[in-house]
């Protein structure tokens, strides 16, 4: 048989459907922009969420659970229930194989931003991503005693640019208890690159500035009748009494075990440090379950969607019954008739999924700022998962597959039809 | 005589899981070029007797031979090539495939059977040209030939399934109340064209209808029950 006569039959029956036929693209297309959208939103949560620290061996802070630990140092969520001493972190850079310690204080905010007071060596050694280092996207990092460095999501969305004046607010959270430190303005000296972690809402100050601003504070209130101002906090002795938590990075990785045993036996106070990777994994477990929802999602966005392909096709049958057995009375064999609707189906599914694909891409770049900015959330688009080139598969073979059941049920009609289709 | 086109003999058929036979007949013959109109009460199983005379059933048993060949001997694929080799068939309506042209639906047998191709190209014609012919035939012009079949009225739509039939010339057109769709006036002179190119083309033509007022211009009349041993029988029980 012609085969180029049947593709032109295929082609010209198709466009006479042209409308049904573009609804049933359609709506594979969204299944298949659901599906790979919902499984790449989950593989960059996911990501975005480990990528929150790297390249720190442990993390020290008061005893504690370790998903608080990690909850409250890194994703600034929370506040610990108790601080370390000063000296404890000056003992802990003694340790030995100990390379590093990036001291944190936090418990202060900025309009319900956390602030976060620590040392020139956060820059230094802080890593987020892939052993990403921090860069200024403006600026410098702070020098001067009332100097904040900002991240980037906090500039963004208060709109705040190098050198205007803020003042930070005692406690977190968005509600001010009528306690600020508005007496002691900070001036902005930098803002830093955007990073996908908590980072980026974060306002950095030295742990002097974050000592300055406590200097007339007695347990969490301003001592009455004490006031002293910006200037005169300069001349008082800043160094900090205690910080909540200490990055600590060690020499050699290997050693990461004894330096742990030596920080959770530490004779002078009760300290517990962790590994971020581990705390990371326990944390994940705890809200991983909405991402096994959004798993659970995809698969019967599949299903449906796959179900709805069917239905599209098989619907179409009917309305193409009275065509079928037109073409067996002039000749064309049962086979031809079912090469015609398989083909049909796997063009179709083809082309569904090839839409979707460009409509993720269109919506990504349109969308990623936008859930940069909200979410701090990036989606990868050029990167593919395997799950995801699984899930394509799928979706191919199903939809050829629900296009091949309408085919073999208009093969067995038209035997059955014989030459004159009962409807 | 002329040559037996069409030969049944004994034929018996049962749908699927019915007790009953919805047909049994001793004999029925067709010769070459014969026009014969078959008649009967709706439900007799008139559309049964042809798509056995098609070869798109077979009997349980007794046989059906079209051009000598009898279809139970043939295997599936082999019938649809001699199905489309030998008959023209014509429904009662919605023949043609709606996104083509009417000259594109008269060519569609002489593109899945090369034996009706080189018939049609026998008549030292170029295809379309044969096309053309056979709707001039059945008194469309040229104009029409290129219209989708979908912009046709139901009458012009008849003929160009009749003209489908007719193209490369087969032995037997096989037509399933052609005219029941149409009014009187239409009818007959679609009846008329009809006849005239069933006998241009040399082909026999098996017409059923259960219109009575026709009969008389067929060569020969068949009332299915009369013939039916099955329809009897059930009159009788």
């Amino acid at each position: 048989m012609n085969a180029g006569f049947l593709l032109g039959l295929a082609w010209r029956s198709a466009w006479n459907r042209r409308f049904t036929l573009a609804l049933t693209v359609c709506s594979i297309a969204l299944s298949t922009f659901m599906l790979l959208g919902v499984e790449r939103v989950r593989t960059d949560l996911r990501s975005s969420f480990s990528s929150a620290v790297s390249g720190t061996d442990l993390i020290v802070g008061a005893r504690t659970g370790s998903v608080q630990l990690l909850l409250y140092s890194v994703f600034h969520v929370g506040a610990a229930t108790n601080n370390i001493r000063w000296s404890s972190v000056e003992a802990l850079e003694k340790l030995r194989g100990v390379a590093w310690v990036v001291p944190l204080s936090l418990g202060d905010s900025h309009r319900g931003y956390p602030v976060l007071g620590t040392t020139a060596a956060y820059f230094e050694h802080f890593r987020y991503g892939e052993q990403q280092p921090l860069a200024l996207r403006e600026g410098q990092r702070f020098s001067d005693l009332y100097d904040v460095v900002i991240g980037a999501e906090l500039a963004d969305k208060l709109g705040y640019r190098l050198g205007q004046r803020i003042t930070l607010a005692h406690g977190t959270g968005e509600i001010q208890l009528g306690a600020d430190h508005s007496d002691k303005p900070f001036t902005i000296s930098g803002i830093l690159a955007r990073t996908g972690t908590p980072v980026d809402r974060t306002a950095h100050i030295s742990l002097e500035a974050m000592q300055a601003i406590h200097v007339d504070w007695v347990a969490g209130a301003p001592l009455p009748g004490m006031k002293i101002d910006a200037d005169a906090a300069r001349a008082k002795d800043l160094t900090p009494r205690s910080v909540t938590a200490a990055l600590v990075g060690l020499h050699n990785r290997a050693a990461v075990f004894s330096v742990q045993r030596q920080v959770n036996r530490f004779g002078d106070e009760a300290l517990m440090s962790i590994l971020p990777g581990v705390a990371l994994d326990e944390l994940w477990d705890v809200v991983g379950t909405g991402e096994k929802a959004l798993l659970l999602m995809s698969g019967l966005v599949a299903l449906v969607s796959m179900a709805g392909l069917m239905s599209v096709i098989l619907a179409g049958l009917n309305e193409r019954r009275r065509e079928l057995a037109v073409l067996r009375t002039v000749g064309a064999g049962p086979w031809q008739v079912l090469a015609l609707l398989a083909l049909e189906g796997s063009v179709l599914t083809l082309a569904g999924i090839g839409a979707g694909i460009l409509a993720l891409l269109a919506c990504g770049l349109a969308l990623n700022p936008w859930l940069q900015a909200s979410f701090g959330l990036t989606l990868h688009l050029g990167q593919t998962t395997a799950l995801q080139w699984l899930l394509l598969a799928g979706l191919l073979v199903a939809g050829w597959l629900a296009s091949l059941l309408p085919a073999w049920r208009a093969y067995r009609l038209s035997l059955a039809d014989g030459l004159s289709p009962r409807i | 005589m002329a040559a037996r086109l069409l030969d049944v003999q004994d034929l018996r058929f049962a749908w699927p899981g019915s007790a009953q036979d919805c047909l049994d007949i001793a004999a029925l013959q067709v010769a070459a070029g014969e026009t014969v109109f078959l008649h009967g009460p709706s439900g007799c199983g008139k559309s049964t007797l042809l798509s056995l005379l098609a070869g798109v059933l077979l009997p349980q048993s007794g046989r059906v031979a079209l051009d000598g060949v009898h279809w139970g001997d043939l295997g599936a694929s082999a019938r649809d090539r001699h199905r489309v080799d030998h008959v023209g068939y014509i429904f009662q309506q919605f023949n043609l495939l709606p996104y083509l042209s009417a000259l594109d639906n008269v060519l569609l047998p002489c593109r899945f059977s090369p034996r009706r191709r080189d018939a049609a190209a026998r008549s030292a014609r170029s295809l379309r040209a044969e096309g053309q012919h056979w709707l001039s035939g059945m008194g469309l012009d040229a104009a029409v030939a290129d219209k989708p079949a979908h912009m046709l009225s139901v009458g012009q739509q008849q003929r160009v399934a009749a003209a489908r039939a007719l193209i490369g010339q087969p032995g037997l057109v096989v037509a399933d109340e052609p005219t029941s769709a149409l009014d009187e006036d239409r009818r007959d002179v679609f009846l008329d064209l009809l006849l005239s190119a069933c006998a241009e083309a040399g082909s026999a033509l098996v017409f059923v209808s259960h219109d009575r007022r026709i009969a008389p211009r067929f060569g020969r009349q068949v009332s299915l029950p009369q013939i039916n041993r099955a329809a009897r029988g059930l009159e009788t029980a």
